[in-house]
């Protein structure tokens, strides 16, 4: 099934028979699902695009690249620095905004600016009876009623198909530089927090293969005097790259694309990466570090339990291998919380058929 | 505006429900006397007033779940209460309501600058967790205006802004975590010290819920370092549009400064009068505060003044010392009590699109024209939430009532186009029976259905937030 207007998705959605497997692209849908498929590009086009006002709303079917491209040419951008996993996962498609939503799929620059859902201005979405839903809206501010973008946002399809966004874009910087050190782990992880523990506004901090990264973006006057600033806080030596582009491979955790493992996405205190991984000696494994330490993505084999690694945060099962079928890919929740998101699906999918089987 | 008929049966059991909340609290955290409860009749929104059955002030979380499940128990209303500064009634009681105050839970629990956050008891003021981490050279970055009294807690359940959140966003954006008291009495820990929650987004529909889901005892704040330095400039304008073109190409133009505030006319003379600012005198004035080392913003006003003299202002001024950036923010900071030094008045919240800013005020410099109120505008320009304030005599019969139409009047405007009834005080009891101009009945419908799983009783502040006739049948129980 493929709606071309919400109107059409809400009629199927209602006179559904079965589960629906929800896609916009298929480019970041974590684990297998069920159901007949819901294919969601047909709800495309950006319907809206003001640039002094930093906002964009479209279709949830609108390609990534296609906003991306429209933003570049008033040199603005979606600050939350969207990951492109399809190397990772091994998808082909075209990422779609409904799917980026959905996932809250955020990027390096999360530990300046927020993750997607905290520039998600608005959504519509048509839920498990086939109603179709506004909240939120287009303006900057809203404390209008309950958030139900927040708790769409990353919820996988599972509270509902999201058929519209509105989000707020950033003008892109003039300049951008990072700090590339190399670094054994334990240094190289606190330099991160360092960096982030600064005044010079870090967007971004990573460690990957040996090298610590330290991002600075801004006007040209002002990059060059952070960067000169961080370095002479931090101490060591530092070669400063400017531009972004090194920061794609951080984004998309390049590394991992064609080694074989299974891949898991740490979510930790940034003080506690160093005792998962060291957690990991005698282990194979790899591992590339993203916000300052708070994001860990580990490839290991299919028998490690990287759960019982995780001190206190989440694990999420990424990319699994043959034979973890029984290792849930979302991390387990304590009964309250579990009770509460029970309530929310039945509430808002009452029948159980939007992407059955996913979170859980 | 209408409250429900108190439950009869509640307020002649007032007696048991205090003798039981007695023996889950110790005896000096429940209120009871009318002449003690009666601090807590009303909030910051004063024009309405209610006494509580009671009030309790509870210390710990273990506390505040003894309370609620008992309240659960016995089918009593309760009503969260921060430091009651809501401007929306949002912690307005009912007659037959315990009013549960978090006052007294303020301690800090964590420090951790190596992780940037800091977990502290929700009674805690704004202003005192970046009092608790400024020493260090941190601060904590939402600063609604009344950060020296309001809490935590009621920043949490309004999702505060303030002038900064241009640049470092509202309350959730700053949120981590919350440990959250259910009607029930269950305690659940929602999100923590990182960054991905795993499941679904709780704590985002949690903040923001005006304690219609459960109370917050405990949050989990992100905090910053303090930047190296800040400085406002002040430009005035001889039309709102034009400073409203000005604040667009400065937004257009990737400048992200850390405020972008708007005065006009009526304000700016109200606000000399009382302040001595030194403000000049013209249609609309523009306060822009950027923040960085002294190179960095020389360079930001260097790009904000070129991008001004394309809209020929009629007056610059920037800060040269910390005294002049005092005198610059002076008058900002007093225009609510300069007007309230010369008028009662009413404080609008709407949010525009910023492109509509020019439009708006022109439609409200009309409408006060023809309802024959005046009305003084002063708000967050960078992001369209803005703050009319319309000037009534409240001594003079039929001026509140016509005051409130003009107020709903402007909020119907804001949704019309393309914005919302409010950005960051809060529905509360104040917007709540317009809140169909914004959301059709199954906009609203998918929102009762969260306080459904939340609080399947319906127990917790009642009749706010939602029209009454929307909630009846579920407060009917």
């Amino acid at each position: 099934m493929r709606p071309e207007t919400e109107a059409e998705l809400s009629e199927m959605v209602r006179g559904a028979e079965g589960s629906l497997l929800l896609r916009g692209g298929g480019t970041r849908r974590l684990g297998s699902g069920v159901g007949g498929l819901l294919d969601l590009s047909g709800l495309s086009g950006i319907s809206l695009y003001e640039p002094g006002a930093l906002t964009l709303v479209a279709g949830a079917g609108t390609p990534l690249t296609e906003v991306e491209a429209l933003l570049a040419g008033a040199r603005q951008r979606l600050a939350f620095e969207v990951p492109d996993l399809r190397g990772l996962l091994g998808r082909e498609g075209v990422s779609t905004l409904g799917g980026v939503a959905a996932a809250n799929a955020s990027g390096p620059r999360r530990v300046q600016v927020g993750a997607c859902r905290d520039h998600l201005l608005g959504l519509r979405f048509v839920n498990g009876m086939g109603v179709a839903i506004k909240s939120g809206g287009r303006v900057m501010k809203n404390v209008t009623g309950l958030d139900l973008v927040k708790l769409l946002a990353g919820s996988h399809g599972v509270l509902g198909v999201i058929s519209e966004v509105a989000l707020k874009v950033q003008a892109v910087p003039e300049a951008a530089a990072t700090l590339v050190g190399s670094r054994g782990l334990a240094d190289g992880l606190a330099a991160l927090r360092a960096a982030l523990g600064s005044p010079y506004d870090v967007s971004g901090a990573a460690y990957v293969d040996g090298a610590a990264l330290i991002r600075v973006e801004g006007m040209a006057g002002s990059v060059a005097y952070r960067a000169q600033a961080l370095q002479a806080r931090l101490g060591g030596a530092w070669d400063v790259v400017e531009g972004a582009d090194l920061w794609r491979g951080v984004r998309d955790v390049s590394a991992f694309a064609g080694a074989d493992g299974a891949v898991w996405r740490v979510s930790v205190k940034p003080s506690d990466a160093l005792a998962v991984v060291t957690g990991l000696a005698g282990v194979a494994h790899r591992a590339v570090f993203d916000w300052g330490g708070g994001l860990i993505w580990l490839l290991v084999a299919a028998e490690v339990d990287v759960r019982a690694r995780v001190p206190g945060g989440h694990a999420t099962l990424v990319r699994a291998l043959p034979g973890m079928e029984a290792v849930p890919v979302f991390p387990p929740e304590t009964a309250a919380v579990a009770a509460l998101t029970r309530g929310l699906r039945a509430q808002f999918d009452p029948r159980g058929i939007l992407n059955a089987g996913m979170m859980g | 505006m209408d409250m429900p008929k108190p439950d009869a049966r509640v307020l002649d059991a007032r007696e048991a429900v205090v003798a039981r909340l007695r023996t889950v609290l110790p005896g000096d955290a429940v209120i009871s006397d009318p002449a003690e409860t009666r601090a807590y009749d009303c909030d910051a929104l004063t024009a309405y007033r209610c006494a509580p059955l009671a009030v309790v002030l509870p210390r710990t979380t273990a506390e505040v779940s003894a309370v609620l499940a008992a309240c659960s128990a016995l089918g009593v209303k309760v009503v969260p209460r921060g430091s009651g500064t809501s401007l929306a009634g949002g912690a307005l009681p009912t007659a037959d309501c315990v009013v549960l105050g978090v006052a007294r839970m303020n301690a800090v629990i964590e420090t951790d600058y190596a992780n940037r956050f800091i977990k502290v008891q929700s009674g805690r003021t704004n202003l005192s967790v970046t009092g608790a981490v400024e020493a260090e050279g941190w601060f904590y970055a939402p600063d609604p205006s009344s950060q020296l009294a309001c809490a935590i807690a009621g920043n949490i359940a309004m999702n505060s802004g303030g002038a900064h959140c241009l640049k470092y966003g509202v309350t959730t954006n700053n949120l981590l975590g919350v440990t959250l008291v259910l009607m029930s009495g269950e305690v659940v820990e929602i999100g923590g010290p990182w960054l991905e929650a795993g499941g679904i987004d709780l704590l985002g529909v949690i903040c923001g819920s005006e304690g219609q889901l459960g109370v917050v005892t405990e949050a989990t704040l992100r905090i910053l370092p303090r930047p190296e330095g800040a400085r406002p400039v002040l430009m005035g304008f001889d039309a709102n549009a034009v400073a409203g073109a000005c604040v667009a190409d400065i937004i257009k133009a990737g400048i992200l400064p850390v405020a972008i505030e708007f005065m006009d006319r009526p304000c700016i003379r109200a606000t000399e009068e009382f302040a001595h600012a030194g403000y000049p005198d013209c249609e609309a004035l523009l306060i822009i505060e950027v923040e960085g080392s002294p190179a960095e913003i020389d360079e930001q006003l260097a790009r904000i003044k070129a991008i001004a003299a394309r809209h020929q202002p009629v007056a610059y001024r920037e800060s040269g010392s910390e005294e002049e950036s005092r005198k610059i923010w002076l008058g900002r900071k007093s225009a609510f009590g300069a007007m309230g030094n010369i008028n009662d008045y009413m404080c609008l919240d709407g949010t525009i699109p910023v492109s509509e800013l020019p439009f708006v005020l022109r439609r409200i410099g009309e409408m006060s024209a023809e309802v024959g109120l005046d009305v003084a505008n002063v708000f967050h320009a960078g992001d369209g939430n803005m703050h009319p304030l319309i000037l009534y005599d409240a001594n003079k019969p039929g001026d509140l009532e016509r005051c409130e139409a003009f107020g709903a009047a402007i909020l119907r405007l804001c949704v019309e186009v393309g914005g919302c009834l409010t950005g960051e005080h809060g529905v509360g009891i104040e917007k709540r029976d317009l809140m169909q101009v914004q959301f059709s009945d199954a906009d609203l419908e998918a929102q009762l259905t969260v306080k459904d799983v939340f609080d399947p009783g319906w127990l917790l502040n009642p009749a706010k937030v939602f029209p009454l006739a929307v909630t009846a049948a579920r407060r009917a129980g």
